[in-house]
């Protein structure tokens, strides 16, 4: 159910979310979103343990604008991934770690470049150039990696997750819901439809 | 010993005065100028800004700073204390945003910081914070503009017009003189130029002004902007010395002129 996957581009990255929340049998709700944007130029998408998410993700977005109203600089997309590892890293040795994994989707605007992390409760981190975490990873992994191409444009990268999203929508035995996309470029994070006439 | 830390270092004098929690006013009186304003829409920011040294980097002297995206604070005194303080409140505003899901409203941070301020007065081992602070911003989904003034001894109070640091006292009769409701931004940007030149006598290069406005946007003001405006002002000055000079001299030549036939009445 939890699907989430996400996709780098020329100039942007793409990230996409499921939308359903579910308890047990039951669809609570069908427009949740998944994400949070944590700065101007970097967006989380979080899957896993209820409630572990939402305190984590709040957690990291509350410290990460801390950090920018402190030091007057957004922090880079390599070094928010790595203080977010580092967190789950120290909650994975604590008492009851968090339960959460992790897509951390940015732009780095010193570099000009589109940055994508896949991050799990364990605290492992991988800079990728594309990623998918829950139940879509089962599938969307062999679509990217047939049909994924560094350098395509958005319109291009929207085509490709919009196959990733149909495969999903195929195979997987439960609705997701819906699809959330975000796009993070130059101009900073902002929400996208997949498809056209889609809520 | 550890043990000798324990005891207060701000205690009652026999006529009821807390002296450590006066010196540290004193210390606010010797800081750098800071005036607030409140406009009908607008809150405005102004502070002097000392000279930089020949050999100081300018872009680290920072006087007016941002404790959230809608809450901005300037402080007049110990600059270290200052530091420490907008650390703490800076924290704060992130925290309660964590736990109640919402933006601090500009009284909650001045409480804060008030408080903070207040326990220091009354801890084993600490000195008050020699700061006093300005704090301006909206409350989240308001479009009132607030202005409150903290002390060292964590009173904190909410004004429409206020200043702190140098020559506050004289800066404060001057709004007091020349405060109205309901001023437009251009207005309140005007009136806090205005009163910082009464006391920063270089004039513009010394002068910083933060503008406020309800969507939580912050300008600073760039060094032509406000050099346009205290030209301006100068020449309002100017010609109202100007006025007070003729009305002078019409006065005298009048009396002049009374004298005289005067004189010729009771020579002739």
């Amino acid at each position: 159910m939890e699907s989430s996957f996400a996709i780098t581009g020329k100039d942007y990255t793409l990230i996409v979310s499921d939308t359903s929340a579910a308890h047990s049998i039951v669809r609570m709700k069908d427009d949740e979103d998944k994400m949070r944007v944590l700065s101007p130029h970097l967006v989380m998408a979080y899957n896993g343990e209820p409630g572990d998410t939402v305190q984590f993700a709040e957690y990291v977005q509350r410290n990460l604008r801390l950090y920018g109203i402190r030091n007057n600089v957004e922090l880079r997309p390599a070094a928010a991934a790595a203080w977010t590892r580092r967190e789950l890293a120290d909650s994975l040795r604590s008492r009851s770690p968090y339960q959460v994994n992790l897509l951390l989707a940015g732009f780095d605007v010193p570099s000009s470049r589109p940055a994508l992390y896949w991050i799990d409760y364990l605290g492992t981190l991988a800079s990728v150039p594309y990623a998918a975490h829950g139940y879509a990873s089962f599938f969307v992994t062999s679509t990217l990696d047939r049909y994924h191409t560094p350098g395509a444009s958005l319109e291009e990268g929207l085509e490709l997750a919009r196959r990733c999203a149909d495969e999903v929508e195929k195979r997987l035995i439960v609705s997701g819901g819906g699809w959330k996309v975000r796009v993070v470029d130059r101009e900073g994070a902002r929400e996208i439809k997949l498809r056209e006439g889609q809520a | 010993m550890s043990r000798s830390y324990d005891r207060a270092l701000t205690v009652f004098s026999p006529d009821g005065h807390l002296f450590q929690v006066e010196y540290a006013l004193e210390a606010v009186r010797k800081g750098t100028c800071a005036v607030g304003v409140r406009g009908k829409d607008t809150v405005i920011l102004g502070v002097e800004k000392k000279s930089v040294l020949q050999l100081q980097d300018p872009r680290t002297v920072r006087k007016v700073v941002m404790l959230d995206d809608h809450v901005c604070l300037a402080f007049a005194g110990l600059t270290a204390d200052g530091r420490v303080l907008i650390d703490k409140a800076r924290i704060e505003c992130q925290s309660h945003r964590l736990t109640v899901e919402d933006p601090v409203s500009v009284e909650y941070i001045t409480r804060h910081i008030a408080g903070i301020q207040q326990r220091y007065t009354q801890s084993g081992g600490v000195r008050p914070f020699g700061v006093s602070t300005l704090i301006i911003g909206f409350d989240p989904h308001d479009a009132i503009p607030r202005l409150y003034m903290t002390e060292p001894s964590g009173i904190y109070t909410a004004w429409k017009a206020n200043s702190i640091g140098r020559s506050s006292k004289t800066v404060r009769e001057f709004l007091e003189k020349n405060y109205a409701d309901d001023l437009d931004e251009a207005g309140a940007v005007k009136l806090t130029i205005k009163s910082l030149l009464e006391v920063v006598q270089t004039g513009a290069k010394n002068i910083e002004i933060s503008v406020m406005r309800k969507d939580g946007e912050v300008k600073n003001l760039s060094l032509d902007e406000i050099s346009e405006i205290v030209v301006e002002v100068e020449k309002e000055k100017e010609a109202e010395a100007e006025r007070k000079r003729g009305r002078l001299a019409a006065t005298l030549a009048a009396q002049g002129g009374m004298l005289e036939s005067g004189a010729g009445a009771t020579g002739a």
